[in-house]
This record gives structure tokens, sequence and C-alpha cells, in this order.
């Protein structure tokens, strides 16, 4: 066989503060866009399980937080992301959304927090750290903002049914008033801790930022707690079963928010809002050129993976991430085709040589533990 | 640092073959190649009565990462497969050269498995790459 290694050396690597944690729970640690972060400690299947059974958590402390304040905030955002922030109304809610240049290609996909119309906090991916936070600024010029990257937080989700259980015994009183009764997409700032009720895996749970000297101890302390450490392959794996979209694999600056799933995240309403990419993106959606994302199963043996080519009576599409689902015990896969394939169709993978049938549905395959389709 | 018993043989593309000393051997992948691997998902393995040839791809290991084919390291006839690995490809995970071995031949040329590397040899193999 023939064996491919991912962890290249590199002399440039990013360690998060809870690296010596990864190394003590036995990760395997992998180069992720400069990050030496762990991609398992073990069994990237069990770590998969424990998150939709029970508890798990990431560190995802190589993610990008920006605060975007001052008199401007709300006008700037308005025009840079594709979702509309003046929707967003209770201090402490979330809006995923997209931000895209002015060919209407997808930049990066983001959380924005909202704490007041002059005060937000956007999350974006780290793997576009750079060229975000170059677009964020150079956006900003003409707006009476203050962007500032907040690289001395830790990040830490956690994620699964018992997730937010086993976080309460952890929290003091101030702590757990705070985030008592929050729905989902909300935050609350609780003593140290920034506390989200958002996620990347389709389990209920928290994404937690805090100070960096205290992630250690909170990482600790969830260890202690029964919370199982989950590297990137279960974090991929679950964000896959989601049907939620990995920047650089199912969308980057060639596609459109509207063959990326992400047309429930551009709001129109407000005609008067000139969003970056407006123009283009209304005429796409006139036009109903762009292909769709859509989700594939295949029940026969083997897994669908990036790349492969899918073979409708429509035309071509392409397999953007394929994965074996834990959960449900076959392939899933995420594909961008031509528009008029329906759901229900079956269409064809070409893998190792053989045309294989998979069926098209909705790029949604578990939620809350449970098949979703 | 993986395990590498000293009472098996090796191919560099990452099988071992166990001679059981009746005219057969048994075939596997190394617990540095499942290591490398992660998880294993599926396991196709040849039929019973196939003759394979050194060098042939007459296996996939197919793991949350990637398919991989796996070679042939000896000539003959299968004439048994670990059919456990349908339900549970995970041993190939959990116990490399034990319950996760894949199939076995009966050899067509015992001396075939001269060529093979022994411990010390497939201990280079991973330390070169």
């Amino acid at each position: 066989m023939e064996l491919r290694h991912s962890n290249g050396e590199s002399n440039m690597t990013n360690k998060t503060v809870l690296h010596a944690k990864h190394l003590e729970s036995g990760a395997k640690m992998v180069d992720f866009y400069g990050w030496d972060m762990p991609i398992n400690y073990g069994s990237q299947i069990e770590e998969h399980h424990a998150v939709r059974t029970n508890a798990g958590m990431f560190d995802v402390s190589h993610m990008t937080i920006v605060d975007v304040q001052g008199t401007d905030a709300q006008a700037f955002l308005r025009r840079l992301v594709i979702n509309d922030v003046a929707k967003l109304d209770v201090a402490g809610r979330a809006l995923y959304t997209g931000m895209c240049d002015e060919q209407g290609g997808v930049i990066d996909d983001l959380i924005v927090y909202y704490f007041t119309s002059t005060d937000y906090r956007l999350v974006v991916n780290s793997a576009t750290r750079e060229k975000d936070l170059a677009w964020i600024n150079s956006q900003a010029a003409d707006f009476d903002v203050t962007i500032t990257e907040r690289p001395e937080y830790a990040m830490i989700a956690v994620q699964g049914p018992q997730a937010k259980a086993k976080v309460a015994t952890l929290l003091n009183a101030e702590q757990t008033a705070a985030v008592d009764g929050m729905k989902p997409f909300f935050s609350a700032q609780a003593g140290d801790l920034f506390i989200a009720t958002t996620g990347y895996t389709g389990e209920s749970g928290y994404e937690i930022a805090l100070p960096q000297e205290q992630a250690a101890d909170l990482w600790q302390q969830l260890l202690d707690a029964g919370v199982a450490p989950c590297g990137l392959g279960a974090r991929d794996t679950l964000r896959l079963e989601a049907g939620m979209n990995l920047y650089g694999l199912d969308m980057d600056e060639t596609v459109s928010p509207l063959a990326a799933n992400m047309a429930w995240t551009i709001a129109w309403d407000d005609e008067s809002r000139d969003f970056i990419g407006r123009e283009v993106l209304a005429t796409q959606r006139a036009e109903g050129s762009q292909p769709k994302l859509v989700g594939l199963v295949m029940e026969a043996k083997g897994v669908l993976r990036t790349g492969l080519k899918v073979i409708t009576e429509h035309g071509e599409g392409v397999i953007t991430s394929g994965t074996f689902s834990p959960t449900l015990g076959y392939s899933i896969a995420m594909a961008r085709v031509p528009r008029a394939v329906k759901l229900e169709d079956t269409v064809q993978v070409e893998m190792r040589k053989k045309q294989v049938d998979v069926k098209v549905i909705k790029p949604s395959f578990v939620r809350n533990g449970k098949k979703a389709f | 640092m993986s395990n590498i018993p000293s009472e098996l043989k090796y191919a560099t593309s990452h099988e071992w073959v166990r001679n059981e000393g009746d005219g057969t051997a048994t075939i596997g992948i190394s617990e540095h190649a499942q290591e490398l691997l992660g998880d294993m998902v599926f396991v196709e393995l040849p039929d019973v009565g196939d003759e394979i040839s050194v060098g042939d791809d007459v296996a996939v290991a197919e793991s949350v990462k990637a398919a991989s084919d796996i070679y042939a390291p000896v000539s003959g006839e299968v004439i048994a497969v670990n059919e456990d690995l349908e339900d549970s490809p995970e041993l190939v995970n959990s116990d490399a050269f034990g319950d996760g071995w894949m199939f076995k031949v009966k050899l067509d040329d015992a001396s075939e498995l001269d060529a093979l590397l022994d411990a010390e040899g497939y201990q280079n193999v991973v330390d070169d790459e």
C-alpha cells in the first residue's frame, strides 16, 4: 500500500496554548494551515460518537476572533457581509453569514455576535486569517470603526447532548445565571468566559472563548468531567454529517454563495443595503444560472471523496467534501451539481474506475444524534 | 514508536507476512500503516480461490482518510479471508498483527519469503519515511 504523510515538517508552525494538553492526552498532531493541531487522540470514530452520544471538546483556539466597534460598526457590517446584521436586535444574538468580494465570490464564512449596534464580534476561519484581516481592514477605511483582533483568547468548543450539563458543573453562580435558558445562536459574557451556543457539529453545546492563561485549566476540568478530547478528524465528520460547509473545500473565492448552500444567509429585503457583491449575486439569482450544493448518500461499500466526479443527466458535478459517516455507517458527501438536479434523484459517482449510484438529498445528514433525512 | 514483531516478514509497501510453516502464509498490514491510515471503515478482501502474484493489488483498506491498495507480498492461492473484517474493520486498527489479519495464501514458492524484509529491514523503511 502507499501511505501518504500529511504531517509535513514546517518551521513556521503555530501552537495553541493547549498544545501541551493535547500531547498529554496522546494526540496525533498534524499541520493545519500552519498550526500544529490534534487530528485525533487515538480513534476519530470514537471521538465522533462521543460528541453524538455524550460530550466532546475541540481546541479551536486557532480560529480568529475580531472585534468590530465604533459609531459605524453596524453600517460597516451591513456592507461587509451578505446577511443583514440589522436583524440582530437582542444583545448576544449570533448570525451565520458570508463575506464576499465584488465578484460575489466567498472570501470566508463567519459568525457575527451582536452586543450593541456599535459593538460586534466576528469569528472567522484560521486558514483565511490573513486575507480576511486585510480585506476587513481595507473595507473599513471609510467607516468610523475599530477592528481589533483578539489573539489573547483561547477557544474551546464543548459539543454533544451532555455538553451543557457537563460545563454547568464547572460554572460559578454568576456564570450559571449568564447562560441560563440561552437559546441556540446566542452568546453571553460570563465573567472571564465568553460563552456562545454555537458550534460545528449539529449537536447542542457551547463555544467558549477565554483568556489564554485560563484555557489549560478549563480543558483539564472538562477532561475530569468526562468530556472527550476530539481532534480535527472528528470535527470534519461531525460538521459534514451536520451539512455544514468547510471553507476551502465547499466554497472559496471562485464560488458564489448561491452555489454553496448559502443563499439563506443572504438578506435581500432592504433594497437600499449595498452589501459587497450584491450586484453580481442579484444577477446570478435572477438568472438561476448557478450550480447548487446538495448532499449525496451512498449505502454501498466505499467512501465518497473530495474531487470525485458526479455524473447527472443535466451535466457533471463534483464532490466538494466526502467522508464515511460514523453515525449512519455509510458514506455521505456534499457535491456541487447543475441546478436542474432534483432532491431524491439518483446520480452516479465515478470511483475506483466504476460508476456507483448515489442518492441526492438536502445537505443535512445527522442532527441531534439522529438521521436527518 | 509502532511495534514490529520479529517473527514476521514485511514488504516495503507495509504488508506483513507470517510463514505458518505448512506451506501457507497469513497476510495483513503493519501497525505503522494502520496508524497512518487512521480508523478503518471498510476492508475489501480477495475471494477464496483467487490466484494472486507478487505485486498484484488484491485488497483495499479504506479508512476515514483514504482508500489504499494492498499488494500481494507473495504468490499463491487465497485459501481464507478474515470475514470478521466485514463487520469489524476496526480490528485492523486495534490488532494489526493479530485479529486484524486479512487473508491466507497457499504459497506457490516458499522462497519468495526470503525476498521480503525482516523486522529490522522494515524498521529502516519506516524510519526513512
